[in-house]
């Protein structure tokens, strides 16, 4: 059996899935029922000064009869009384000593953070969030991504919560800059244990087209909120992916943003998270989704031989290259497998309308499109837009060239393969 | 214009065998068409509906839209998506079926996005500038509807004549309850007729109350969309025995009138084509007793859709293959039996081989009779069972067109909408050649 028990930035837990902070994470009983649910750990809903909230809150973005592919919220912090919050974190981890307990904050001054942190640690905190994230509603009053934006800043108030605490502290990173990295090496100098990101996306769902009010509505008005779910995983996991990556910087990562399920979990381990949070996917269905998450893990890594959570943290790390370190002369063709395929000729019109015009009727009438391999780019859209598993791979073409990238073609002369599609 | 049909029908006992979608339902299938190009299901509609068009219509919300691609195509779209049997069209061939997944259900779709129109009160198509020319149309039924609401986008003055009082053809009194009621046929007549300029002549049979001389004379072109002639009968003694029903009779009766058949405990029905297998659904929906099909060949041959003979076994439907009646006995002049021939595997007579069936109801599916003495005129073309046309209708003597069951040799609602609606515009190019 893998062993996935988890340690990132010296806080440990059963297993790496994490509630994030937010809803699921609001109070005692929940996060009490989410730990037999199976969850790992828990960052406590964002504590700080008395907030109140509007109606409604939430939006959800609906594709092809898919509810909430992405999610949107307005928000605040938590707005249940500190010294209530306090005391259901002390129960907790008096009822589960095992599984980690972080604490999520947001205030303003050096004496709040000082106070607030202490209070924290004292009910049993077994690391410290620091919420530099949300997009809406904290930052117009000078907390969240207003600090998240700012590198001197971040750094700034990273100092003072390591001064005053003695457990672990992540920096939780907004995605609403326009180059993550800083950002990371920021909380490093501030002297942050670790980061997790992402926090949401600013973003507007969509709008009500019987007022013509975006969403989610407040009266006969909305705001800006912060998006996230399924839909910003890709987002999510480049911006783990470039720290990860990045030889200046060297904290541990807790990956947020679209974890739906265990590959989910699994592709942001692999390029570099040590943990992973988990907020909409619970909103949408509740937390016995760890479950399959946990399974799912354990599965995958016994099929690739991996006992160990750090055998597979940050494993595809290296294979994030420059696009200029991208072998040119590697070549792949579409290949459609006539007994599967169904004649529904999505790929034919993908290919015309999208690509390179290069999937064709079959001029023996078959209901099977052929492929002119002499003009396929291999650039993949066809098997995207195909419904039947397995009936279109691209197979990889012998063309007698060396290896050769753009890099070693403009510094050292290497000779490239003929272009195809391209006149 | 159409007579009001009595309220309570026979019919009315019946449900929706495929009932309508709701919008959860509409919303979930529409969202599984996978919009294929040049879509099989679009080449298997006789009308080529842009099927995954309307579908992803739906999905997205533009309800009226999705109407408004069905009716392009077919006119009759309401009905059809009742009455289509989808299962050998487009549902049949939806690509799907090749990935033995379930195809998507076009005909409820399709009856999802019309229904809503008819609800709505939606209106897509106005009738073009007056032409000054004026079209005959011979019947009632959906290829005259259908031809006469295209040329009425053409412009040209229609008049239908329709020898029934009510409109709507085989479509209201001839298809079976469960999939439509007479009701639903005639709203549909209205709301094509409502494009305007379409008059109505009901209770007018050409070639009895006016010659078709008198039409050709009248007007500048004339489609005939007259359909079948009655029922036919096999011509063996007890006829005449009251109980005995030509099938299209029968269903006539239960679909336009309050028709009650007091006391039959067991009901026979002859042939094994489509309308002896509705006949033997709608003879078990009316609670007639133990319903038995009587047909010559074997189940494997039988003409009748393997969907819909399957349905009335479901229903409770026995069937006595190989076998056809040689005479309907009786007492006090009404039918108590049927004695019959078995007939081997190729259909013949196996000599000296009779059995005897008790029945109280007879219902004789044969077939219908043609209907070509009215157009045996110079130049027109026919065989023996149908009148021969072009694609557009045309019938070989000028400014003649015909369409429909006639032309066809009797197929489908739909295929009469397509030829209606091909005739219209192979009239409107004669109409307005210079
Ligand atoms: C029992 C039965 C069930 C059927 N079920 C289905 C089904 O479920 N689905 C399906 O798609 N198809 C079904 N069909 C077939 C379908 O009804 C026909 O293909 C279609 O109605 C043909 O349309 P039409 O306009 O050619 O003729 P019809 O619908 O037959 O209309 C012809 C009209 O012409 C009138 N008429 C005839 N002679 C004259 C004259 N001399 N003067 C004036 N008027 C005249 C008739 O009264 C009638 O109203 C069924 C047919 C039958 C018999
Ligand atoms: C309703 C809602 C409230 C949230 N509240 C907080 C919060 O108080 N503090 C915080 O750091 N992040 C908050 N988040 C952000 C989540 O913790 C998480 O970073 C983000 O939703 C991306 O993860 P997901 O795609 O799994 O939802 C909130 C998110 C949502 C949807």
């Amino acid at each position: 059996m893998p062993d996935l028990s988890t340690n990132c930035a010296g806080i440990t837990s059963p297993n790496p899935f994490w509630l994030a902070s937010a809803p699921p994470a609001n109070s005692g009983a929940q996060v009490m029922r989410a730990f037999d649910h199976g969850w790992g750990g828990a960052v406590w809903k964002t504590l700080g000064q008395p907030i109140q909230n509007v109606s409604s809150r939430f939006g959800g973005l609906h594709y092809r009869g898919t509810r909430g592919i992405g999610f949107n919220n307005i928000e605040l912090i938590t707005d249940r009384p500190l010294e209530v919050n306090f005391k259901e974190i002390y129960e907790v981890k008096k009822r589960y000593p095992k599984h980690a307990v972080v604490v999520s904050l947001m205030v303003e001054t050096e004496e709040e953070w000082q106070d607030i942190i202490k209070r924290s640690i004292d009910a049993g905190a077994d690391g410290l969030e620091l919420n530099f994230g949300c997009p809406h509603g904290m930052c117009e009053r000078g907390m969240g991504s207003a600090v998240g934006q700012e590198p001197t800043v971040n750094e700034k108030i990273t100092s003072w919560a390591k001064k005053y605490s003695s457990v672990p502290v992540l920096v939780k990173l907004t995605p609403n800059v326009g180059d993550i990295v800083p950002h990371g090496i920021a909380a490093q100098n501030g002297g942050a244990d670790g980061v997790s990101l992402i926090n949401t996306i600013k973003s507007i769902i969509g709008v009500d087209l019987d007022r013509l009010v975006p969403e989610p509505r407040v009266g006969n008005a909305s705001t800006n909120g912060g998006y996230c779910g399924a839909a910003v995983k890709p987002i999510a996991l480049h911006m783990v992916a470039a720290l990860a990556r990045d030889h200046l910087f060297n904290l541990p990562i807790s990956g947020i943003g679209g974890i739906s399920n265990w590959r989910d979990a699994v592709e942001f381990m692999a390029l570099g998270a040590s943990s992973v949070q988990v907020c909409t996917e619970v909103m949408l269905r509740g937390y016995r989704v760890v479950e399959d998450m946990i399974e799912g893990l354990e599965n995958f890594m016994r099929d690739k031989g991996f006992e160990r959570l750090d055998q597979l943290i940050g494993k595809a790390v290296p294979t994030y290259s420059e696009w200029g370190d991208l072998d040119l002369n590697y070549e792949i063709v579409a290949r459609i497998d006539a007994d599967k395929c169904i004649g529904c000729h999505l790929c034919e019109v993908a290919c015309h309308d999208g690509a390179h015009q290069c999937i064709h009727n079959d001029p023996n009438g078959s209901f099977v499109p052929v492929v002119d391999e002499d003009e396929c780019v291999g650039c993949n859209l066809c098997q995207i837009v195909c419904p039947v598993p397995g009936c279109i791979t691209m197979a990889e073409i012998d063309n007698g060239y060396a290896p050769a990238t753009w890099n070693e073609h403009v510094w050292e002369g290497a000779k490239l393969r003929p272009k195809k599609g391209a006149h | 214009m159409a007579t009001k049909l009595p309220e309570t029908r026979a019919e009315s006992v019946f449900k929706d065998f495929k009932p309508a979608y709701d919008t959860a339902h509409a919303l979930a299938e529409a969202n599984r068409c996978l919009y294929c190009l040049d879509a099989p299901c679009i080449g298997a509609c006789p009308t080529s509906i842009n099927i995954p068009e309307f579908i992803r219509k739906i999905a997205t919300g533009n309800l009226r839209g999705s109407a408004r691609t069905i009716f392009e195509s077919n006119i009759l779209g309401m009905s059809c998506a009742r009455v289509c049997p989808v299962e050998v069209l487009c549902v049949g061939e939806c690509v799907y079926n090749r990935m033995d997944q379930p195809p998507i259900q076009i005909g409820k779709l399709q009856r999802y996005a019309t229904d809503m129109a008819y609800d709505e009160g939606w209106e897509f198509f106005e009738a073009g500038p007056d032409t000054g020319k004026k079209v005959a149309l011979i019947g009632a039924g959906p290829a005259s509807l259908s031809c006469a609401h295209r040329l009425r986008r053409y412009g040209h003055a229609c008049t239908i004549f329709e020898k029934r009082d009510v409109v709507g053809g085989l479509n209201t009194f001839g298809v079976a309850p469960y999939k439509m009621k007479a009701d639903r046929a005639v709203t549909e007549a209205e709301w094509v007729l409502g494009i305007g300029g379409i008059e109505v002549k009901t209770g007018v049979e050409i070639g009895v109350d006016v010659s078709f001389s008198t039409l050709e004379h009248d007007y500048d072109a004339i489609f005939v969309g007259i359909g079948l002639g009655p029922d036919k009968h096999l011509g063996v003694p007890g006829e005449d025995l009251e109980g005995v029903y030509g099938a299209v009779d029968f269903i006539e009766a239960i679909k336009l009138e309050p028709a009650a058949f007091d006391g039959v405990k067991s009901v026979a029905v002859i042939g094994g084509g489509n309308t002896a297998v509705d006949c033997v659904r709608e003879a078990l929906g009316l609670g007639l007793g133990a319903v038995t099909m009587v047909y010559r060949g074997t189940e494997a041959v039988m003409p009748g859709y393997a969907h819909e003979w399957k349905a009335a076994k479901v229903d409770g439907a026995h069937a006595l293959w190989q076998r056809s009646p040689i005479a309907y006995e009786g007492e006090n002049g009404r039918v108590s039996g049927l004695r019959l021939q078995v007939f081997d595997e190729h259909k013949q007579p196996v000599a000296g081989q009779e059995e005897r069936i008790d029945a109280d109801l007879v219902l004789v599916a044969v077939g219908q009779s043609r209907l070509l003495d009215l157009l045996k005129l110079d130049g027109v073309n026919m065989d023996h069972r149908r009148i021969l046309t072009d694609a557009g209708g045309f019938t070989g003597r000028p400014g003649v067109y015909a369409g429909g069951d006639l032309a066809n040799g009797a197929k489908e609602v739909v295929n009469a909408v397509a030829e209606g609606r091909d005739a219209a515009v192979a009239i409107h190019a004669y109409l307005t050649e210079a």
